[in-house]
């Protein structure tokens, strides 16, 4: 509960907007200083640690990069993991040499599953996991579109619980191959 | 409104959050099957993350939530309520959520910016506490004899203290009318129709009108308070500023 929170989007007060880099779908950002490419790359290594298929630029919750800052989102309120993802990102960045580089935490906007990258999608399916459907803002949380299930691509699925071994998952089967798997939430 | 009017305020609203939490907590390896097990457990982790950032715009949130007595306690009653039956947990998570929901859309527009962050991220997570709520409020009340026997009994212990979530006081006067807090008192009619269409469908009657108990928001609790305390600030009672 030590962690510097930041209230609103983007850079924290006092820095200067202009050398923050949003990340989203930018990956060569032209006008990047080689540092925030350098810590950028470093920070696509470090996996999640409930689903280390991705990493935590897959998953979005790195909202900005800057040569002194990284700036980071939790997925949920309570998700256990956020020390754990600081302290990661602490020693790739210490170990890297960027013992400068602070990192902030910004609760606004809000995370939402549609900030999972394509490349994210990919993997977590790869993982066996269902990714959300996109536009999970708007979707109905009754999660009425089907899932297809990661192991034998049926459409024939059901949910079993909407609430998961992590806050991000939901339980789901799969009546073509009967195997239990786990979906991302809409969020 | 002061800093000391918005720390006041988002202290009832992070131990609304965090005695609910601890309250689902104790769920824990007892919910009648897995997935109802990690269903509470979750709501648990939504609700103690979002006290943790409530707490934390009063002051430290773990001296808040660990070192402070009953009577400065501003939860409202309903949430520390004991767990009872499964159908007791039900009806009260029905209650809270529906009420927590509304008044967390509201505060996504205040004013100041921390509680609305807060908020925004919030309503996210109780939207689906919600909805496993309702279903369950269904499930029960449309199941077999048993069930709905203990889903009523549940309900009509829970609705009195239904009124207490709308009370407003003049602190939560003033900053709903500065555009910082919210004036609950606006979120009753729309509460009352959500609740009706569940337990319409969930083939329910709306217990009757009971006298309605106040006075958590002042540091005048139930019993069961102290006891659930007790166990969650033990360790750091007995340990101050132990960590792990
Ligand atoms: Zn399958």
């Amino acid at each position: 509960m030590s962690a510097r929170i930041s209230w609103t989007a983007g850079v924290p007060a006092g820095a200067s907007a202009s050398t923050s880099t949003p990340l989203g779908d930018c990956n060569t950002c032209a006008g990047e200083t080689p540092a925030v490419q350098d810590i950028r790359a470093l920070l696509a290594t470090i996996p999640d640690p409930e689903i280390p298929a991705i990493s935590i630029v897959d998953l979005g919750i790195v909202r900005a990069v800057r040569d002194d800052c990284v700036i980071i989102t939790p997925t949920y309120s309570g998700c256990p993991a956020t020390h754990f993802i600081e302290q990661s990102i602490r020693n790739a960045l210490d170990e890297a040499g960027f013992r400068h580089v602070r990192i902030e935490t910004t609760l606004s906007p809000p995370w939402t599953s549609d900030w999972i990258s394509d490349e994210g999608h990919e993997k977590l399916r790869a993982y066996g996991i269902a990714p959300p459907p996109r536009g999970a803002v708007s979707a109905s949380l009754r999660n009425d579109t089907h899932a297809q299930c990661p192991r034998c691509g049926s459409m024939n699925t059901a949910e079993i619980s909407r609430f998961g071994s992590t806050p991000c998952k939901a339980l789901w089967r799969c009546n073509a191959c009967a195997e239990p798997f786990d979906r991302f939430k809409c969020h | 409104m002061t800093k000391a009017e918005v720390s006041a305020y988002a202290t009832r609203l992070g131990d609304d959050a965090l005695i609910l939490g601890q309250r689902l907590s104790e769920w824990c390896g007892h919910a009648p099957t897995i997935e109802v097990d990690l269903s509470l457990a979750n709501l648990a982790l939504d609700l103690i993350g979002q006290a943790t950032h409530f707490l934390g715009v009063a002051g430290d949130s773990d001296q808040l939530a660990f070192h402070r007595d009953a009577l400065d306690f501003s939860n409202c009653l309903l949430v520390e309520q004991p767990n009872g039956d499964f159908a007791q947990t039900i009806a009260r998570q029905f209650l809270f959520s529906t009420f927590q929901e509304l008044h967390l859309q509201a505060l996504t527009s205040s004013k100041d910016e921390r509680l609305a962050a807060i908020a925004a991220k919030a309503v996210k997570e109780v939207a689906y506490h919600r909805q496993l709520a309702s279903d369950w409020v269904v499930r029960l009340g449309d199941g077999t004899e048993e069930s709905k026997t203990r889903i009523e009994a549940a309900l009509d212990w829970m609705w009195r203290f239904v009124d207490e979530l709308f009370e407003m006081d003049e602190l939560e006067m003033k900053l709903a009318k500065e555009r910082v807090g919210v004036d609950k008192s606006t979120l009753r009619v729309e509460w009352d129709r959500r609740v009706d269409a569940v337990l319409a469908e969930g083939t329910l009657a709306r217990p009757a009108p009971r006298r309605p108990v106040l006075g958590g928001r002042r540091g005048h609790h139930t019993e069961h308070l102290g006891h659930l305390l007790s166990q969650m600030q033990f360790l750091q009672r007995a340990y101050p500023g132990a960590v792990w």
